[in-house]
């Protein structure tokens, strides 16, 4: 068990490409740190970096005490679980856990207890004698976790470990996930572009965008705050609903609707507003309310997403299923629930100084503009 | 279902008939004697003459100097056939292993050169070869008639492409293991490439044993004979009024079929296995 610190750790590949440019974390002991982004975002490299197994360009990744940059992989003291599970295909599976001990000269009882003991925690105890390709894909990523467990190692690392798994399974893995990791206190980091997965497992999730950190939080931070429009569109499900709007005098127009902010604008001129989808809506009668003009509905069962537009800019509001549905919708928002960004950088605008995040929940006031 | 249908079998039964008919009628033919042979040419019938050629041909000391038994060649013959298939397998293995996972610099290139020397057959390069040998004074022996036949690219081009398919992160997990190249290869590839090598010592056993050739030139001294050259010396016989024995060419023959017969049938499962079960 150790904390791990990754100071300014880029990756160059040939041809000068930066698929990792000067990231820095630092992860405590026993953390479950996810890193999630895009395909492409270099997310899975930096993993690999960690785990020996691509070199590190620039920077240095600390296991503890000790710079690992130029440690053989299988001396880092990490485990690692593969997407694949990568599992030895011609070993049984107690051969396949054991595998890494023999190697390092583990004595023959410690093996046998080590082993049992990873077994029991896995529940694949009835298993052990039988081959990889004899196991249903829950049960081989049981194995390649067992693999990691039995070394006893100072981190966990996860490159996708569920992605090759049926929904179901996904779920009851990532529950089983989490337990174990929460058991053992083992430091782990978890590569995933799954924003459920990593928002259900981290303690705090990393969000990388083309090699570079957008935002590192707890996920609830990271979902009420997020840093930039790209956090805003990647965390949650479905994404951050993005406008285009204008601030002038303390209030913000969308179109033909303007609303009124409280003396809370954060800047004048032009912004990009963020809507989270179950914040949206309807509005009762008689109150001050956007007209919705509804596209096509996606029945999910315990809600209903409702895709349209407000003002010719496309939306999707989350809704319960009991609620009817006849033709245009009027709704409305919670005037602190807004998300500003900067239309040019895509970052994060503060509200005002005078915003309080206790005050009472200030419905939108708007008038239309005509 | 299908159900097979009389016409079906009638085919099957073709085929088997071509494979088989020249076969029996060998074997036939080897249980009359020389003589008869010569006299009514070849027979289906059973000669009665079994257990007397056979035994002539394994135990009588032949060839000019007479010191060769049909037994002794067939030792030579399994010397020489599983000296190439096992000396080629582990060579290909190797080098495909370098290739594959030793990153070196025209590490392609030099797969494309080893790939071109399937253009360089034995008997295309067999006069330098026999050159090398005997400026290294190895004619005559086990080793001259084995290592030059070894280096295969062949052998090489199927493990390197086996290589290739098995996944990275196999590696990857080894290297996490604490296992070093050479672990990697005796406890993960060589275990995974099992049925590749039960294919390829099939081909490669029974291409030894039929060499021709190479044994030809390189041993003059009988002790190194293979059946494939009894059979021949055998009919070499014709001076005079000698009639050859033909019998005995043709009991060799049968003889000399049977080792390469018996390997394919018991690699045959594991052949069949590596084809339908995959195992990465």
């Amino acid at each position: 068990m150790a904390a791990i610190t990754i100071a300014e750790v880029s990756k160059i590949y040939h041809g000068n490409v930066e698929a990792v440019k000067s990231v820095s974390i630092d992860i405590e002991d026993g953390e479950f740190i996810v890193l999630v982004g895009p395909s492409g975002c270099g997310k899975s490299t930096l993993l690999r970096m960690v785990a020996g197994l691509e070199t590190i360009s620039k920077g240095t990744v600390t296991i503890g005490s000790r710079v690992i940059n130029d440690v053989d992989p299988a001396e880092r003291d990490i485990a690692m679980v593969f997407q694949n599970y990568a599992l030895y295909p011609h070993m049984t599976v107690y051969d396949n856990l054991a595998y890494g001990l023999k190697n390092r000269k583990t004595p023959k009882a410690e093996i046998d207890a080590r082993v049992a003991e990873a077994a029991r925690m896995l529940e694949i105890e009835p298993y052990l004698s039988r081959k990889p390709r004899a196991l249903s894909g829950g049960q081989r990523q049981r194995v390649a976790m067992g693999r990691a467990i039995v070394r006893k190692p100072a981190a966990f690392l996860f490159d996708e470990p569920l992605s090759n798994l049926d929904a179901k399974l996904r779920v009851s893995m990532r529950g089983e996930i989490k337990r174990l990791q929460k058991r053992l206190g083992t430091t782990s980091l978890y590569v995933t572009h799954d924003q459920l997965e990593a928002m259900t497992l981290a303690d705090r999730l990393v969000v990388l965008n083309g090699g570079r950190i957008e935002q590192i939080g707890r996920p609830l931070d990271v979902y009420h705050r997020p840093a930039s429009t790209f956090v805003a569109s990647f965390i949650g499900s479905p994404a951050m609903n993005l406008v285009k709007g204008q601030i002038e005098g303390g209030s913000l127009q969308i179109g033909l609707y303007r609303i009124e902010l409280g003396g809370r604008a954060p800047v004048e001129g032009p912004v990009t507003v963020g809507l989270r989808a179950e914040d949206l809506k309807l509005a009762g009668v008689g109150e001050d309310a956007m007209l919705f003009q509804v596209d096509y509905v996606e029945e999910l069962g315990a809600q209903r997403l409702v895709h349209g537009t407000i003002e010719g800019q496309a939306l999707t509001i989350a809704l319960s299923p009991e609620t009817p549905l006849s033709g245009d919708l009027a709704v409305t928002i919670a005037v602190d629930r807004l998300h500003f960004f900067s239309p040019e950088t895509g970052k994060r605008l503060e509200r005002g100084t005078s915003f309080v995040s206790d005050a009472p929940a200030q419905t939108l006031r708007l008038e239309t503009a005509s | 279902m299908y159900r097979t249908k009389i016409f079906d079998h009638v085919i099957l039964l073709f085929g088997v008939f071509i494979m088989v008919a020249p076969v029996v009628v060998a074997f036939m033919t080897s249980t009359h004697e020389a003589a008869d042979i010569h006299r009514n040419g070849l027979s289906l019938t059973w000669g009665g003459h079994f257990v007397e050629t056979y035994q002539t041909v394994l135990t009588r000391e032949g060839g000019f100097t007479g010191k060769i038994t049909g037994f002794n060649m067939m030792l030579n013959s399994m010397i020489l056939g599983l000296g190439f298939a096992v000396g080629k397998i582990v060579l290909s293995m190797l080098a495909a292993y370098a290739l594959v996972y030793f990153r070196f610099p025209l590490a392609t290139f030099f797969f494309w050169v080893i790939f071109t020397t399937l253009l360089l057959p034995l008997e295309v390069r067999i006069l330098p070869s026999y050159e090398v040998m005997n400026t290294l004074k190895l004619t005559n022996t086990y080793t001259g008639l084995i290592v030059p036949l070894l280096a295969s690219a062949t052998g090489t081009f199927y493990f390197r492409q086996f290589f290739k398919s098995v996944p990275d992160e196999l590696l990857e997990a080894a290297r996490i293991d604490g296992a070093g190249p050479f672990k990697f290869f005796i406890d993960v590839l060589v275990p995974l490439s099992r049925t590749m090598m039960a294919a390829i010592f099939i081909i490669m056993f029974v291409y030894g044993w039929n060499q021709y050739l190479w044994p030809t030139l390189m041993t003059t001294d009988e002790g190194f004979f293979t059946l494939v050259r009894g059979i021949k010396q055998i009919l070499l016989v014709w001076v005079g009024s000698n009639i050859p024995d033909y019998n005995e060419a043709f009991a060799l023959a049968i003889l000399a079929m049977l080792p390469p017969v018996m390997i394919v049938v018991i690699f045959q499962r594991w052949f069949i296995k590596g084809l339908t079960e995959s195992d990465k």
